[in-house]
């Protein structure tokens, strides 16, 4: 009996992990793959954990292939940078158990910091590659890429970009199909496990063998398929990019790639041979292109069309896509731009804020006031970087504000001209976790003059609230002890550590500013929750300015709070955004702040009214 | 009133582009919009992106249903039904919406920081008015959470906009039901459904 739900892609990418019969899941988050393994857990899988880095996720996942069970990993796509180290070596050990990465694009740059396209990834490690195009076949290709990986034995790439993740569809299944868990047990192994030179080298061979094998295997597996229409014009399209396709050209012949890497010859030999021209339609790198064109079929170039029509940069659509194939005659391809009708007014932005009630703010406040060189991180804290706060000045990778202000600050003592600003590393707690503690250790070791600033908001904020090593609690909702910041610091051979509150915000640049002019490594941990994930923080009385008290001196509007805006020369505070905080009259000259709730009561009013 | 009929419904794919601000409910309208299409058996596909930060950021989404529908979303220009949540929001996806589409608009106001801080002047709704006129765009603002106030919970203004949308779309009403029945908590049920009566007399 099958049901139809309606699921977004790394839904479907869950319950066909479930379906499967996967047993372990390991995940650090990342838009937009943070809710895979949440659901995997909802689903009934096993055993899913946030892990502490993507390189964390991917090693317990092959630990737990290694010992026969089905596990997988997941993370956004710059995590397989992180966790490339194992990935590519695990190609040459292979797998008992099947091993999938979900992997997921993040093409026109949503929420990252790239654009990359991990199928090369694939390619580089010479690892099957599935690349499902909508939450059908998301479902579906996470239970064979199960099958494929152990047939093969490789550990299989899955990967989607964030229209196939966020975007949702119906999936039609059987729940009475799920294959039963099952774990063999260690077998050993050390010609296949243990991959010294002697070893390596014999797997090598294997790899390629393999490599031979899986294109043989996509000449007609399930997972690519030709569907023949007209004649004069052939799309090869795998992804997202096959249903813009598919919607642009109704009538043309497709070649449809759900196994993108390798690619089958004699598959694509047919299609090629079948068709006038050859279109290559696929967001980002020429990647397809690049495999067909290499295999130097007898046809002339001249039958192909790829990137000199469309661009490298963000997603398609299939207006963008009519509208670059008109431009060759012979498709008989028309376009005409839909009419869009689009006010003159200038409208107001909405760019991305720290929330009203933000424990950042008062950081970067400080650190804005002390007109500090702010090496920067990754998380909701990257917004620093807004005026007015105006206090983020780099943010490269995760972990990296620690170790570029180290090489940072080395090179400015070399200046010739001596710079006097003081630099400050700023981290968020998971981050530190996932990648800032090897740049502690290093900065402690080589007594760098290194000031670490952790922003302890007890959740991984930015992706969704995910826990991690020093919330106390688990994925699956089990109580843990968390890690402790200043021991940890203090661990690692740093002696000036502190712990703070950003709200307190005299104390705070007095901390802040005392701790610059020491010399050697410092660490202050700014602590203090995130608005979302404790109910004190969220259940706080808005704050209300009184207008008769109010000199519209604009000093509580320097905390760019989105809750806090001028109106007839007073400040005023919107209550329905405002979370109580505080911060932003902090420094009230006229003492014109008091709670809502203060207010009414002065104004006799009841409570429990809008 | 406008709309086509049910089986106009199935021959064609209909755009809907739902947006806000995040924390307004508009994710949670799409996925009304999308379990509708999945009880009257269509095909349905829906596309969302949500702001970087956590409140007070831009969301939007795009829901499709139709026969078969392959891309989960579309081009400026191509939707039938705009429905947003806020009246700025309203303005900036306006190229989304064809000529003669239908937008729905709930008369809340939720100022940017450029606005609050004054580096911006937020339009007012003469602005709103005026531009769909200009475009041959029909236009329906209303305020949701003053009548969801007056039905007794302002948590509901979602179920207003939803009935005004309801009734451009000529599915069977209870379907509409149907969905709201599972997608909102049990005890306010009757509320919801009261809130998107009043959404449906909003349109003759
Ligand atoms: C290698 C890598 N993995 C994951 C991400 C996605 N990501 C961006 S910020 C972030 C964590 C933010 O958490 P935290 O450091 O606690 O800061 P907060 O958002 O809570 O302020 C994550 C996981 C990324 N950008 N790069």
């Amino acid at each position: 009996m099958t049901t139809k739900q309606i699921l977004s892609g790394n839904e479907a990418i869950a319950l066909g992990a479930y379906l499967a019969g996967a047993t372990v899941a390991s995940a650090y988050p990342g838009t937009p793959s943070s809710e895979i393994l949440p659901a995997f857990f909802r689903f009934g899988g096993p055993h899913a954990e946030w892990a502490t880095n993507e390189k964390v996720a991917y090693e317990v996942a092959c630990g737990a292939s290694y010992e026969g069970a089905r596990a997988f990993a997941a993370m956004k796509h710059v995590g397989l940078n992180v966790a490339a180290d194992p990935f590519f070596s695990s190609s040459y050990t292979g797998v008992s158990g099947g091993l999938v990465v979900v992997s997921t694009d993040d093409t026109g740059i949503y929420s990252s910091q790239n654009e990359q396209d991990n199928r090369h990834f694939a390619r580089a490690a010479k690892v099957p590659l599935l690349d499902p195009s909508d939450s059908q076949e998301c479902m579906e290709f996470m239970r064979i890429a199960f099958e494929v990986s152990e047939q093969f034995d490789t550990p299989v790439l899955l990967r989607t970009s964030t229209r196939i993740s966020h975007g949702k569809g119906v999936v039609e299944y059987d729940p009475g199909s799920r294959v039963p868990v099952s774990v063999k047990g260690f077998q050993v192994d050390i010609n296949k496990y243990v991959l010294l030179p002697a070893m390596a080298r014999r797997r090598h061979v294997v790899v390629e063998e393999r490599a031979r094998k899986l294109q043989e295997y996509g000449e007609d597996s399930p997972l690519n398929r030709i569907e023949w229409g007209d004649r004069r014009l052939g799309v090869i399209a795998s992804g997202i990019s096959y249903q813009h396709a598919r919607e642009a050209l109704p009538e043309a012949s497709f070649l449809k790639l759900g196994l993108s890497w390798p690619l089958p010859r004699r598959l694509v030999e047919t299609f090629v041979k079948g068709v006038e021209k050859v279109v290559f339609i696929e967001e980002a790198d020429p990647f397809l292109e690049s495999e067909v064109k290499m295999m130097g079929l007898d046809v002339g170039s001249d039958r192909f069309i790829g990137k000199e029509a469309f661009t490298l940069l963000g997603e398609y659509s299939a207006g963008m896509i009519r509208e670059a194939l008109a431009k060759y005659p012979e498709l008989g391809v028309t376009y005409e731009k839909p009419a869009a009708y689009r006010t003159s007014e200038r409208l107001p932005d909405r760019p991305p804020v720290l929330c009203p009630g933000c424990s950042h703010r008062g950081v970067f406040y400080t650190l804005n006031r002390l007109k500090a060189v702010v090496y920067g991180d990754i998380g909701c804290y990257t917004l620093g970087v807004l005026p007015p706060l105006s206090a983020e000045h780099t943010c490269l990778c995760m972990g990296a504000s620690i170790t570029t202000n180290i090489g940072g600050e080395k090179a400015a003592g070399f200046a010739a001209q001596a710079d006097t600003r003081p630099r400050v590393s700023v981290i968020g707690d998971s981050t530190f976790l996932h990648g800032g503690i090897v740049g502690l250790v290093h900065a402690a070791y080589n007594q760098t003059n290194t000031k670490i600033l952790i922003l302890d908001n007890r959740t991984t904020a930015m992706t969704g609230h995910q826990d991690h090593a020093a919330t106390g609690k688990t994925l699956m909702g089990e109580p843990r002890k968390p890690v402790d910041f200043v021991k940890l610091a203090q661990a690692c051979g740093v002696d000036d550590v502190k712990l703070l509150d950003p709200f307190d915000l005299r104390t705070f640049y007095r901390e802040v500013k005392a701790s610059l002019e020491r010399p050697g490594p410092s660490v202050i941990v700014a602590s203090y929750p995130c608005v979302f994930v404790d109910p004190r923080v969220k259940g706080r009385q808005p704050i209300f300015i009184e207008p008769e008290k109010c000199n519209n001196c604009g000093v509580c509007l320097r905390f760019g709070c989105p809750g806090v805006y001028r109106q007839d020369d007073k400040a005023v505070i919107e209550a329905a955004v405002c979370n109580g905080c505080a911060m932003c009259v902090q420094f009230c000259p006229t003492d014109a702040a008091g709670t809502q709730k203060a207010a009414k009561e002065a104004a006799g009013q009841s409570e429990g009214g809008l | 009133m406008g709309g086509e009929s049910f089986d106009g419904a199935l021959d064609r794919v209909t755009n809907f582009l739902v947006a806000g601000v995040g924390g307004q409910g508009a994710l949670l309208a799409s996925d009304i919009i999308a379990d509708v299409a999945l009880e009257a058996s269509l095909d349905v596909k829906k596309s969302e992106i949500h702001g970087m930060a956590q409140r007070a950021g831009s969301v939007f989404s795009h829901v499709r249903w139709g026969k078969k529908v392959y891309a989960p979303v579309f081009d400026e220009g191509e939707a039938d039904y705009l429905l947003v949540f806020e009246v700025l929001e309203a303005l900036r996806w306006q190229p989304t919406l064809k000529k003669g589409g239908v937008a729905i608009v709930n008369r809340q106001k939720i100022f940017p920081v450029a606005v609050a801080n004054g580096a911006q002047a937020y339009p007012d709704e003469g602005v709103l008015q005026a531009e769909f006129a200009a475009a041959g765009q029909r236009l329906v603002v209303l305020d949701a959470e003053k009548i969801a106030q007056e039905v007794g919970n302002i948590r509901v203004a979602n179920s207003v906009l939803v009935g005004v949308l309801s009734k451009f779309l000529d599915l069977p009403a209870d379907i509409w039901r149907d969905v709201l029945a599972r997608r909102v908590p049990p005890r306010a049920l009757n509320e919801n459904l009261t809130a998107f009566e009043r959404g449906r007399e909003l349109v003759e």
